[in-house]
Protein backbone atom coordinates (compact mmCIF):
# COMPACT_ATOMS: atom_id res chain seq x y z
CA UNK A 1 0.00 0.00 0.00
CA UNK A 2 1.77 3.45 -1.30
CA UNK A 3 0.43 5.68 2.06
CA UNK A 4 3.09 8.27 3.25
CA UNK A 5 5.89 7.60 5.87
CA UNK A 6 4.73 9.82 8.96
CA UNK A 7 7.08 10.42 12.14
CA UNK A 8 5.52 10.12 15.32
CA UNK A 9 6.26 13.40 16.89
CA UNK A 10 5.08 12.58 20.33
CA UNK A 11 3.90 16.35 21.22
CA UNK A 12 0.45 17.18 19.66
CA UNK A 13 -0.55 13.66 19.66
CA UNK A 14 -1.30 11.34 16.92
CA UNK A 15 -3.93 8.72 15.47
CA UNK A 16 -3.39 5.24 15.74
CA UNK A 17 -4.62 3.59 12.71
CA UNK A 18 -5.52 -0.21 12.06
CA UNK A 19 -5.35 -1.68 8.43
CA UNK A 20 -8.33 -4.08 9.32
CA UNK A 21 -7.29 -6.25 6.19
CA UNK A 22 -4.21 -6.97 8.22
CA UNK A 23 -5.24 -7.14 11.58
CA UNK A 24 -5.97 -10.68 12.81
CA UNK A 25 -7.16 -10.21 16.47
CA UNK A 26 -4.17 -11.32 18.21
CA UNK A 27 -5.29 -8.36 20.82
CA UNK A 28 -1.25 -7.50 21.95
CA UNK A 29 -2.77 -3.85 21.25
CA UNK A 30 -5.00 -4.16 23.36
CA UNK A 31 -2.96 -5.12 26.05
CA UNK A 32 -0.26 -2.33 25.77
CA UNK A 33 -3.36 0.36 25.33
CA UNK A 34 -6.12 -0.76 27.50
CA UNK A 35 -7.01 2.98 28.00
CA UNK A 36 -7.58 3.27 24.48
CA UNK A 37 -8.15 -0.09 23.37
CA UNK A 38 -11.25 -2.30 24.37
CA UNK A 39 -11.41 -5.59 22.81
CA UNK A 40 -14.83 -7.02 21.20
CA UNK A 41 -16.56 -10.46 20.97
CA UNK A 42 -13.87 -11.70 18.29
CA UNK A 43 -10.75 -10.23 19.54
CA UNK A 44 -10.53 -7.16 17.57
CA UNK A 45 -9.37 -4.07 18.80
CA UNK A 46 -12.27 -1.47 19.53
CA UNK A 47 -11.44 2.10 20.06
CA UNK A 48 -12.58 3.21 23.55
CA UNK A 49 -14.25 6.72 22.29
CA UNK A 50 -18.01 7.32 22.47
CA UNK A 51 -18.19 10.99 20.98
CA UNK A 52 -20.46 11.92 17.50
CA UNK A 53 -22.34 10.19 16.48
CA UNK A 54 -22.24 6.58 14.87
CA UNK A 55 -21.54 8.16 11.42
CA UNK A 56 -19.24 10.36 12.31
CA UNK A 57 -16.95 8.27 14.26
CA UNK A 58 -13.64 7.19 12.70
CA UNK A 59 -12.81 3.96 14.49
CA UNK A 60 -9.81 3.11 12.24
CA UNK A 61 -7.77 6.01 13.38
CA UNK A 62 -7.74 5.66 17.24
CA UNK A 63 -6.71 9.24 18.92
CA UNK A 64 -3.31 8.84 20.77
CA UNK A 65 -3.04 11.28 23.85
CA UNK A 66 0.78 12.18 24.32
CA UNK A 67 1.35 10.14 27.30
CA UNK A 68 0.57 7.22 25.68
CA UNK A 69 3.25 7.71 22.59
CA UNK A 70 5.87 5.18 23.88
CA UNK A 71 3.24 2.87 24.26
CA UNK A 72 1.72 3.33 20.65
CA UNK A 73 4.92 2.83 19.47
CA UNK A 74 5.61 0.00 20.49
CA UNK A 75 2.05 -1.27 20.07
CA UNK A 76 3.34 -0.66 16.17
CA UNK A 77 6.48 -2.33 16.09
CA UNK A 78 5.34 -5.66 18.22
CA UNK A 79 1.80 -6.34 16.16
CA UNK A 80 2.90 -9.83 14.57
CA UNK A 81 1.23 -8.41 11.25
CA UNK A 82 2.11 -4.82 10.98
CA UNK A 83 -1.33 -3.89 11.33
CA UNK A 84 -1.00 -0.38 13.12
CA UNK A 85 0.63 2.63 12.03
CA UNK A 86 0.91 6.15 13.42
CA UNK A 87 -0.09 8.88 11.71
CA UNK A 88 -0.50 12.74 12.31
CA UNK A 89 -4.04 13.63 13.67
CA UNK A 90 -5.50 15.91 10.71
CA UNK B 1 -35.38 -9.12 -11.48
CA UNK B 2 -36.14 -8.04 -14.88
CA UNK B 3 -35.91 -4.61 -15.44
CA UNK B 4 -36.45 -3.19 -19.28
CA UNK B 5 -34.55 0.20 -20.09
CA UNK B 6 -37.37 2.36 -21.60
CA UNK B 7 -37.03 5.38 -23.24
CA UNK B 8 -37.19 8.42 -21.00
CA UNK B 9 -40.99 9.71 -21.64
CA UNK B 10 -40.93 12.19 -24.50
CA UNK B 11 -41.30 15.53 -22.70
CA UNK B 12 -39.25 14.30 -19.94
CA UNK B 13 -40.16 12.14 -16.95
CA UNK B 14 -42.64 14.70 -13.94
CA UNK B 15 -40.28 16.77 -12.24
CA UNK B 16 -40.36 20.36 -10.21
CA UNK B 17 -39.30 22.33 -12.88
CA UNK B 18 -38.80 23.15 -16.46
CA UNK B 19 -36.71 24.70 -17.94
CA UNK B 20 -36.91 27.82 -20.51
CA UNK B 21 -36.85 27.18 -24.09
CA UNK B 22 -32.53 27.70 -24.46
CA UNK B 23 -31.39 29.23 -27.73
CA UNK B 24 -29.17 27.09 -30.50
CA UNK B 25 -26.09 26.81 -29.77
CA UNK B 26 -23.53 27.29 -32.98
CA UNK B 27 -23.81 24.90 -35.54
CA UNK B 28 -27.35 24.61 -34.63
CA UNK B 29 -26.98 22.23 -31.54
CA UNK B 30 -29.89 23.15 -29.19
CA UNK B 31 -29.54 22.04 -25.67
CA UNK B 32 -32.06 19.77 -24.47
CA UNK B 33 -34.64 21.74 -22.81
CA UNK B 34 -36.43 19.03 -20.74
CA UNK B 35 -35.88 16.30 -18.26
CA UNK B 36 -34.66 14.01 -21.35
CA UNK B 37 -31.12 14.98 -21.15
CA UNK B 38 -28.67 11.64 -21.56
CA UNK B 39 -31.23 9.51 -23.92
CA UNK B 40 -31.65 11.94 -26.74
CA UNK B 41 -29.36 10.20 -29.17
CA UNK B 42 -31.37 8.09 -31.41
CA UNK B 43 -29.02 5.42 -31.43
CA UNK B 44 -25.87 4.87 -29.32
CA UNK B 45 -23.86 5.60 -32.69
CA UNK B 46 -20.77 8.66 -32.79
CA UNK B 47 -22.90 10.23 -35.55
CA UNK B 48 -26.22 10.31 -33.92
CA UNK B 49 -24.61 11.34 -30.99
CA UNK B 50 -22.76 14.44 -32.70
CA UNK B 51 -25.95 15.25 -34.60
CA UNK B 52 -27.74 15.64 -30.87
CA UNK B 53 -25.46 17.25 -28.54
CA UNK B 54 -22.31 18.68 -31.20
CA UNK B 55 -18.93 19.12 -30.50
CA UNK B 56 -17.22 18.30 -27.30
CA UNK B 57 -15.91 21.59 -26.41
CA UNK B 58 -11.66 21.71 -26.20
CA UNK B 59 -10.18 22.40 -22.62
CA UNK B 60 -8.18 25.13 -22.94
CA UNK B 61 -8.76 25.74 -19.23
CA UNK B 62 -9.11 23.00 -17.04
CA UNK B 63 -9.66 25.51 -13.92
CA UNK B 64 -12.58 27.19 -16.04
CA UNK B 65 -14.06 23.67 -16.50
CA UNK B 66 -13.43 22.54 -12.76
CA UNK B 67 -15.40 25.81 -11.77
CA UNK B 68 -18.17 25.05 -14.32
CA UNK B 69 -18.18 21.93 -12.24
CA UNK B 70 -18.45 23.21 -9.02
CA UNK B 71 -21.18 26.09 -10.01
CA UNK B 72 -23.38 23.04 -11.66
CA UNK B 73 -23.40 21.46 -8.60
CA UNK B 74 -23.11 17.90 -9.52
CA UNK B 75 -22.65 15.18 -7.22
CA UNK B 76 -21.01 11.60 -8.15
CA UNK B 77 -23.28 9.84 -9.00
CA UNK B 78 -21.46 5.92 -8.17
CA UNK B 79 -23.19 5.73 -4.56
CA UNK B 80 -20.96 8.03 -2.48
CA UNK B 81 -22.46 11.34 -3.90
CA UNK B 82 -19.31 13.33 -3.17
CA UNK B 83 -18.87 16.94 -4.60
CA UNK B 84 -17.38 16.19 -8.85
CA UNK B 85 -15.90 19.30 -8.22
CA UNK B 86 -13.91 19.11 -5.35
CA UNK B 87 -12.33 15.79 -6.79
CA UNK B 88 -11.11 16.92 -9.72
CA UNK B 89 -9.20 19.76 -7.73
CA UNK B 90 -8.11 17.22 -5.66
CA UNK B 91 -6.33 15.46 -8.26
CA UNK B 92 -4.77 18.16 -9.83
CA UNK B 93 -3.63 19.64 -6.55
CA UNK B 94 -1.80 16.64 -5.30
CA UNK B 95 -0.88 16.04 -8.98
CA UNK B 96 1.11 19.96 -9.28
CA UNK B 97 2.38 19.25 -5.66
CA UNK B 98 3.92 15.81 -6.09
CA UNK B 99 5.56 17.18 -9.28
CA UNK B 100 6.66 19.83 -8.02
CA UNK B 101 8.42 18.01 -5.19
CA UNK B 102 9.55 15.14 -7.15
CA UNK B 103 11.18 17.92 -8.94
CA UNK B 104 12.79 19.92 -6.27
CA UNK B 105 14.11 16.45 -4.89
CA UNK B 106 16.17 16.07 -8.19
CA UNK B 107 14.55 15.03 -11.13
CA UNK B 108 12.49 11.75 -10.51
CA UNK B 109 9.95 10.99 -12.42
CA UNK B 110 7.27 13.20 -12.43
CA UNK B 111 3.86 11.06 -11.28
CA UNK B 112 0.95 11.38 -13.78
CA UNK B 113 -2.23 10.89 -12.48
CA UNK B 114 -4.43 8.06 -13.55
CA UNK B 115 -8.19 8.73 -14.56
CA UNK B 116 -10.88 6.29 -14.23
CA UNK B 117 -14.57 5.67 -15.36
CA UNK B 118 -16.45 3.28 -13.46
CA UNK B 119 -19.49 1.35 -14.62
CA UNK B 120 -18.95 -2.19 -12.33
CA UNK B 121 -22.12 -1.39 -11.12
CA UNK B 122 -21.71 -3.77 -8.18
CA UNK B 123 -25.12 -3.05 -6.71
CA UNK B 124 -27.75 -5.48 -7.76
CA UNK B 125 -30.72 -3.31 -8.23
CA UNK B 126 -29.24 -0.90 -10.42
CA UNK B 127 -28.77 -0.93 -14.07
CA UNK B 128 -28.52 2.55 -14.51
CA UNK B 129 -24.48 2.60 -15.78
CA UNK B 130 -25.00 -0.16 -18.12
CA UNK B 131 -28.34 1.09 -20.08
CA UNK B 132 -26.13 4.22 -20.15
CA UNK B 133 -23.44 2.35 -21.52
CA UNK B 134 -25.71 0.85 -24.02
CA UNK B 135 -27.59 3.98 -25.17
CA UNK B 136 -25.21 6.78 -24.34
CA UNK B 137 -21.39 5.53 -24.64
CA UNK B 138 -20.34 8.61 -26.19
CA UNK B 139 -21.51 10.70 -23.25
CA UNK B 140 -19.55 8.64 -21.19
CA UNK B 141 -16.25 8.86 -23.38
CA UNK B 142 -17.14 12.39 -23.90
CA UNK B 143 -16.59 13.04 -19.95
CA UNK B 144 -13.81 11.07 -19.61
CA UNK B 145 -11.38 12.30 -21.83
CA UNK B 146 -12.61 16.08 -20.27
CA UNK B 147 -11.50 14.98 -16.96
CA UNK B 148 -8.24 13.42 -18.27
CA UNK B 149 -7.60 16.65 -19.97
CA UNK B 150 -8.39 19.12 -16.91
CA UNK B 151 -6.02 16.66 -14.42
CA UNK B 152 -3.29 16.39 -17.47
CA UNK B 153 -3.72 12.74 -18.02
CA UNK B 154 -3.20 11.43 -21.46
CA UNK B 155 -4.85 8.10 -21.08
CA UNK B 156 -7.60 7.01 -19.33
CA UNK B 157 -9.42 3.50 -18.03
CA UNK B 158 -13.16 2.10 -17.91
CA UNK B 159 -13.64 -0.02 -15.33
CA UNK B 160 -16.93 -1.72 -16.51
CA UNK B 161 -19.40 -5.08 -16.02
CA UNK B 162 -19.04 -7.58 -18.76
CA UNK B 163 -22.40 -5.56 -20.92
CA UNK B 164 -20.59 -2.35 -20.39
CA UNK B 165 -17.57 -3.11 -21.86
CA UNK B 166 -19.14 -4.58 -25.10
CA UNK B 167 -21.20 -1.43 -25.62
CA UNK B 168 -17.79 0.76 -24.66
CA UNK B 169 -15.54 -1.09 -27.20
CA UNK B 170 -17.68 -0.96 -29.79
CA UNK B 171 -18.25 3.26 -29.56
CA UNK B 172 -14.27 3.67 -28.87
CA UNK B 173 -13.50 1.99 -32.11
CA UNK B 174 -15.76 4.41 -33.56
CA UNK B 175 -13.69 7.75 -32.74
CA UNK B 176 -9.91 8.44 -33.06
CA UNK B 177 -9.62 9.40 -29.67
CA UNK B 178 -10.97 6.27 -28.24
CA UNK B 179 -7.32 5.00 -28.50
CA UNK B 180 -6.36 6.44 -25.53
CA UNK B 181 -8.89 4.56 -23.13
CA UNK B 182 -8.34 0.89 -21.84
CA UNK B 183 -11.42 -1.17 -20.73
CA UNK B 184 -11.06 -3.44 -17.85
CA UNK B 185 -14.06 -5.85 -17.13
CA UNK B 186 -14.76 -5.73 -13.53
CA UNK B 187 -15.67 -8.94 -11.65
CA UNK B 188 -19.51 -9.57 -10.29
CA UNK B 189 -19.74 -8.78 -7.06
CA UNK B 190 -20.81 -6.32 -4.25
CA UNK B 191 -17.31 -4.33 -3.12
CA UNK B 192 -15.96 -4.64 -6.25
CA UNK B 193 -16.63 -1.02 -7.44
CA UNK B 194 -15.50 0.54 -4.44
CA UNK B 195 -12.64 2.80 -5.28
CA UNK B 196 -10.14 1.51 -3.60
CA UNK B 197 -11.25 -1.89 -4.93
CA UNK B 198 -11.19 -0.11 -8.23
CA UNK B 199 -7.11 1.09 -7.74
CA UNK B 200 -6.84 -2.05 -6.36
CA UNK B 201 -7.81 -3.81 -9.57
CA UNK B 202 -5.75 -1.78 -12.19
CA UNK B 203 -2.76 -2.36 -9.93
CA UNK B 204 -2.76 -5.77 -8.73
CA UNK B 205 -5.65 -7.15 -10.50
CA UNK B 206 -7.62 -7.68 -7.27
CA UNK B 207 -11.04 -6.30 -7.16
CA UNK B 208 -10.87 -6.08 -2.97
CA UNK B 209 -11.00 -2.78 -0.78
CA UNK B 210 -7.59 -2.10 0.25
CA UNK B 211 -6.53 -0.02 3.77
CA UNK B 212 -5.98 3.30 3.18
CA UNK B 213 -4.89 6.69 5.24
CA UNK B 214 -4.94 9.09 2.34
CA UNK B 215 -7.58 9.81 -0.22
CA UNK B 216 -6.97 8.02 -3.62
CA UNK B 217 -7.11 11.88 -5.28
CA UNK B 218 -3.36 12.13 -3.60
CA UNK B 219 -2.28 8.30 -3.33
CA UNK B 220 -4.11 5.64 -5.87
CA UNK B 221 -2.87 3.37 -8.50
CA UNK B 222 1.22 2.68 -8.17
CA UNK B 223 0.61 5.74 -5.43
CA UNK B 224 -0.39 7.89 -8.56
CA UNK B 225 -2.73 10.91 -8.23
CA UNK B 226 -6.25 9.00 -8.96
CA UNK B 227 -9.55 9.87 -9.86
CA UNK B 228 -12.39 7.58 -9.88
CA UNK B 229 -15.82 8.99 -10.96
CA UNK B 230 -19.02 6.99 -12.32
CA UNK B 231 -19.78 6.65 -15.69
CA UNK B 232 -23.07 8.71 -15.32
CA UNK B 233 -21.05 11.47 -13.60
CA UNK B 234 -19.04 11.78 -16.27
CA UNK B 235 -21.69 11.97 -18.70
CA UNK B 236 -23.54 14.73 -17.30
CA UNK B 237 -20.13 16.38 -17.09
CA UNK B 238 -19.86 15.84 -20.78
CA UNK B 239 -23.03 18.16 -20.92
CA UNK B 240 -22.16 20.76 -18.70
CA UNK B 241 -18.83 21.25 -20.36
CA UNK B 242 -21.44 22.11 -23.52
CA UNK B 243 -24.13 23.72 -21.95
CA UNK B 244 -22.58 25.28 -18.34
CA UNK B 245 -23.58 25.30 -15.26
CA UNK B 246 -26.85 27.50 -15.71
CA UNK B 247 -28.15 24.71 -18.05
CA UNK B 248 -27.56 22.42 -16.28
CA UNK B 249 -29.78 23.81 -13.20
CA UNK B 250 -32.38 24.98 -14.56
CA UNK B 251 -33.86 20.99 -13.72
CA UNK B 252 -34.32 20.26 -10.32
CA UNK B 253 -33.90 21.82 -7.24
CA UNK B 254 -31.80 24.19 -5.87
CA UNK B 255 -30.34 21.34 -3.66
CA UNK B 256 -30.74 18.69 -6.02
CA UNK B 257 -29.53 20.17 -9.50
CA UNK B 258 -29.46 18.39 -12.66
CA UNK B 259 -31.38 15.21 -13.47
CA UNK B 260 -30.25 11.43 -12.40
CA UNK B 261 -30.52 8.21 -13.57
CA UNK B 262 -32.76 5.99 -11.28
CA UNK B 263 -33.27 1.74 -11.66
CA UNK B 264 -37.06 1.51 -10.29
CA UNK B 265 -37.46 -2.24 -9.66
CA UNK B 266 -39.44 -4.49 -7.54
CA UNK B 267 -43.89 -4.54 -7.21
CA UNK B 268 -44.02 -2.12 -10.42
CA UNK B 269 -46.05 -2.87 -13.10
CA UNK B 270 -43.13 -1.79 -15.41
CA UNK B 271 -39.46 -1.51 -13.47
CA UNK B 272 -37.72 0.34 -15.59
CA UNK B 273 -34.32 2.72 -15.93
CA UNK B 274 -35.78 6.31 -16.28
CA UNK B 275 -34.15 9.60 -16.17
CA UNK B 276 -36.06 12.45 -13.15
CA UNK B 277 -35.35 15.73 -12.43
CA UNK B 278 -33.36 16.15 -8.69
CA UNK B 279 -35.60 16.45 -6.04
CA UNK B 280 -38.64 14.97 -7.64
CA UNK B 281 -40.66 12.90 -5.36
CA UNK B 282 -40.35 9.04 -4.57
CA UNK B 283 -44.02 8.42 -5.32
CA UNK B 284 -43.90 10.58 -8.70
CA UNK B 285 -41.15 7.98 -10.17
CA UNK B 286 -43.60 5.39 -8.13
CA UNK B 287 -46.37 6.30 -10.09
CA UNK B 288 -44.56 6.44 -13.68
CA UNK B 289 -43.79 3.17 -13.41
CA UNK B 290 -47.09 2.36 -12.50
CA UNK B 291 -49.36 3.64 -15.30
CA UNK B 292 -46.77 3.03 -17.76
CA UNK B 293 -47.40 -0.87 -17.76
CA UNK B 294 -48.37 -2.11 -21.30
CA UNK B 295 -50.60 0.93 -22.51
CA UNK B 296 -53.25 2.37 -20.62
CA UNK B 297 -56.17 0.40 -19.26
CA UNK B 298 -59.32 0.83 -21.11
CA UNK B 299 -61.00 1.27 -17.65
CA UNK B 300 -59.08 4.36 -16.41
CA UNK B 301 -59.79 5.79 -20.23
CA UNK B 302 -63.43 5.80 -19.06
CA UNK B 303 -63.17 7.15 -15.43
CA UNK B 304 -62.50 10.60 -14.93
CA UNK B 305 -60.22 10.03 -12.45
CA UNK B 306 -57.26 12.71 -12.03
CA UNK B 307 -53.60 12.10 -12.03
CA UNK B 308 -53.39 12.35 -8.10
CA UNK B 309 -56.23 9.54 -7.76
CA UNK B 310 -54.28 7.66 -10.00
CA UNK B 311 -50.96 7.72 -8.04
CA UNK B 312 -52.39 7.18 -4.77
CA UNK B 313 -53.91 3.98 -6.28
CA UNK B 314 -51.29 2.96 -7.87
CA UNK B 315 -49.29 3.55 -4.40
CA UNK B 316 -52.04 1.70 -2.47
CA UNK B 317 -49.88 -1.59 -3.48
CA UNK B 318 -46.69 0.00 -2.08
CA UNK B 319 -45.49 -1.54 1.09
CA UNK B 320 -42.08 0.75 1.57
CA UNK B 321 -39.35 1.85 -1.28
CA UNK B 322 -35.45 1.03 -0.74
CA UNK B 323 -33.93 4.12 -1.97
CA UNK B 324 -30.29 3.90 -2.09
CA UNK B 325 -29.44 0.24 -2.85
CA UNK B 326 -28.44 -2.30 -0.22
CA UNK B 327 -26.72 0.33 1.39
CA UNK B 328 -29.81 2.43 1.43
CA UNK B 329 -32.70 2.62 3.68
CA UNK B 330 -36.53 1.93 3.76
CA UNK B 331 -39.34 4.98 3.09
CA UNK B 332 -42.24 3.43 4.67
CA UNK B 333 -45.36 3.79 2.17
CA UNK B 334 -46.95 6.77 4.03
CA UNK B 335 -44.07 9.00 3.14
CA UNK B 336 -43.28 8.40 -0.32
CA UNK B 337 -44.28 12.22 -0.70
CA UNK B 338 -40.45 12.56 0.35
CA UNK B 339 -38.70 14.19 -2.52
CA UNK B 340 -35.05 12.42 -3.84
CA UNK B 341 -32.78 14.20 -2.12
CA UNK B 342 -29.68 13.62 0.20
CA UNK B 343 -31.64 16.04 2.96
CA UNK B 344 -35.08 15.00 3.13
CA UNK B 345 -33.93 11.02 2.63
CA UNK B 346 -30.93 11.36 5.89
CA UNK B 347 -33.70 10.64 8.21
CA UNK B 348 -34.58 7.39 6.38
CA UNK B 349 -30.43 6.15 6.40
CA UNK B 350 -31.45 6.21 2.66
CA UNK B 351 -29.21 8.86 -0.12
CA UNK B 352 -29.91 9.14 -3.75
CA UNK B 353 -26.56 7.93 -4.52
CA UNK B 354 -26.72 5.64 -7.41
CA UNK B 355 -30.25 6.03 -7.79
CA UNK B 356 -31.88 2.72 -7.03
CA UNK B 357 -35.66 2.63 -5.62
CA UNK B 358 -36.49 -1.05 -5.15
CA UNK B 359 -40.54 -1.35 -4.22
CA UNK B 360 -41.46 -3.76 -1.56
CA UNK B 361 -45.44 -4.74 -2.42
CA UNK B 362 -47.87 -5.44 0.49
CA UNK B 363 -47.90 -9.18 -0.06
CA UNK B 364 -43.86 -8.96 1.11
CA UNK B 365 -42.93 -9.29 4.77
CA UNK B 366 -40.22 -6.00 5.28
CA UNK B 367 -38.65 -8.24 7.92
CA UNK B 368 -38.28 -11.11 5.68
CA UNK B 369 -36.68 -8.79 2.62
CA UNK B 370 -34.19 -7.27 5.00
CA UNK B 371 -33.05 -10.49 6.14
CA UNK B 372 -32.48 -11.96 2.88
CA UNK B 373 -30.61 -8.54 1.60
CA UNK B 374 -28.53 -8.55 4.95
CA UNK B 375 -27.74 -12.33 4.22
CA UNK B 376 -26.42 -11.15 0.47
CA UNK B 377 -24.94 -8.67 1.99
CA UNK B 378 -23.01 -10.37 4.65
CA UNK B 379 -21.90 -13.07 1.73
CA UNK B 380 -20.19 -10.20 0.14
CA UNK B 381 -17.83 -9.26 2.88
CA UNK B 382 -14.41 -9.55 0.73
CA UNK B 383 -13.56 -11.31 3.59
CA UNK B 384 -10.03 -9.35 4.74
CA UNK B 385 -11.53 -7.70 8.20
CA UNK B 386 -12.20 -9.42 11.11
CA UNK B 387 -14.76 -7.57 11.96
CA UNK B 388 -16.85 -7.71 8.56
CA UNK B 389 -16.40 -11.33 8.24
CA UNK B 390 -17.72 -12.21 11.86
CA UNK B 391 -20.04 -8.95 12.39
CA UNK B 392 -21.70 -9.15 9.39
CA UNK B 393 -23.19 -12.74 9.44
CA UNK B 394 -23.83 -12.27 13.49
CA UNK B 395 -26.00 -9.13 12.52
CA UNK B 396 -28.22 -11.29 9.79
CA UNK B 397 -27.96 -14.17 11.78
CA UNK B 398 -30.01 -11.96 14.51
CA UNK B 399 -32.68 -10.43 11.67
CA UNK B 400 -33.37 -13.57 10.08
CA UNK B 401 -34.28 -14.61 13.60
CA UNK B 402 -36.79 -12.02 14.25
CA UNK B 403 -37.92 -12.77 10.76
CA UNK B 404 -38.80 -16.01 11.44
CA UNK B 405 -40.69 -14.90 14.52
CA UNK B 406 -38.48 -16.00 17.32
CA UNK B 407 -40.36 -14.75 20.39
CA UNK B 408 -37.28 -13.25 21.72
CA UNK B 409 -37.54 -10.14 23.22
CA UNK B 410 -34.05 -9.15 23.50
CA UNK B 411 -33.25 -9.68 19.27
CA UNK B 412 -33.92 -5.63 18.07
CA UNK B 413 -31.53 -4.48 20.74
CA UNK B 414 -29.17 -7.03 19.82
CA UNK B 415 -29.13 -5.69 15.96
CA UNK B 416 -28.79 -2.32 17.06
CA UNK B 417 -25.55 -3.31 19.14
CA UNK B 418 -24.24 -5.09 16.25
CA UNK B 419 -24.72 -2.19 13.55
CA UNK B 420 -23.56 -0.06 16.52
CA UNK B 421 -20.17 -2.44 16.99
CA UNK B 422 -19.19 -3.36 12.99
CA UNK B 423 -19.48 0.70 12.06
CA UNK B 424 -16.45 2.52 11.29
CA UNK B 425 -14.19 -1.03 11.62
CA UNK B 426 -13.46 -2.06 8.48
CA UNK B 427 -11.17 -0.94 5.50
CA UNK B 428 -14.69 0.04 3.20
CA UNK B 429 -17.70 1.15 4.32
CA UNK B 430 -19.29 -2.12 3.47
CA UNK B 431 -19.95 -2.72 7.16
CA UNK B 432 -21.24 0.46 7.69
CA UNK B 433 -23.27 0.77 5.02
CA UNK B 434 -24.83 -3.02 6.16
CA UNK B 435 -25.44 -1.45 9.34
CA UNK B 436 -27.69 1.29 7.81
CA UNK B 437 -29.51 -0.13 6.15
CA UNK B 438 -30.39 -3.35 8.88
CA UNK B 439 -31.45 -0.26 11.53
CA UNK B 440 -33.56 1.04 8.30
CA UNK B 441 -35.30 -2.23 8.47
CA UNK B 442 -36.11 -1.87 12.52
CA UNK B 443 -37.29 1.70 11.99
CA UNK B 444 -39.72 1.29 8.90
CA UNK B 445 -41.10 -1.96 9.92
CA UNK B 446 -41.77 -1.17 13.60
CA UNK B 447 -45.05 -2.41 13.84
CA UNK B 448 -43.96 -5.65 11.83
CA UNK B 449 -41.07 -5.80 14.71
CA UNK B 450 -43.45 -5.73 17.38
CA UNK B 451 -46.17 -8.23 15.85
CA UNK B 452 -42.96 -11.33 14.93
CA UNK B 453 -42.12 -10.63 18.53
CA UNK B 454 -45.49 -12.14 19.70
CA UNK B 455 -45.28 -14.59 16.51
CA UNK B 456 -47.74 -13.14 14.03
CA UNK B 457 -46.76 -11.41 11.10
CA UNK B 458 -48.72 -8.71 8.79
CA UNK B 459 -48.28 -11.01 5.76
CA UNK B 460 -48.14 -14.43 6.44
CA UNK B 461 -50.18 -14.39 9.15
S1 LIG C 1 -1.67 -6.34 17.77
FE1 LIG C 1 -2.03 -6.23 15.59
S2 LIG C 1 -3.02 -8.18 15.05
FE2 LIG C 1 -3.14 -7.93 17.27
S3 LIG C 1 -5.14 -7.03 17.61
FE3 LIG C 1 -3.66 -5.37 17.54
S4 LIG C 1 -3.65 -4.74 15.43
FE4 LIG C 1 -4.66 -6.71 15.46
S1 LIG D 1 -14.81 -4.09 5.38
FE1 LIG D 1 -15.51 -6.05 4.58
S2 LIG D 1 -15.91 -5.70 2.43
FE2 LIG D 1 -14.69 -3.96 3.15
S3 LIG D 1 -12.56 -4.52 2.76
FE3 LIG D 1 -12.99 -5.23 4.80
S4 LIG D 1 -13.70 -7.35 4.59
FE4 LIG D 1 -13.79 -6.39 2.58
Amino acid sequence: MAARRFESTGSTGTLLHIDWTRCDGRGLCTELLGDQLDRDEWGYPLARVDSGSLEARDRSNVPIPADQQDAAADAVALCPVQALRLVPRP
Amino acid sequence: MTVRDALPPAHGAPGPSAAPTPAPLAGGVVPPATTARLFLAADPTFAAHRAVYGPMPGIEHPNALVDEVRLSGLDGRGGAGFSVWRKLAAVLASTARTNTAHNNSGGMRTKRPIVVGNGSEGEPLSRKDETLMRRAPHLVIDGLLACAAVVGATEATLYVSTEGANAMRTALAERADGARIAVVVAPDGFVTGEATAVANALEHGVSVPRDHVVHLSESGVRGRPTLVQNVETLAQLALIARFGAAWFRSIGTEDEPGTRVVTVSGAVDAPQVIEVAGGTPVQTIIAACMNAADGADPADKADPADDADAAAGALSSVRAVLIGGYHGGWVPSGDLAVPLSRAALEPYGAHPGAGVLFVLGTGGCGLETSANIAAYLAGQSARQCGVCVNGLPAMADVLSRLAARHRDARLPAEIVRLAELVTGRGSCSHPDGTARFVLSSLTAFQTDVRAHLEGRCEVYG
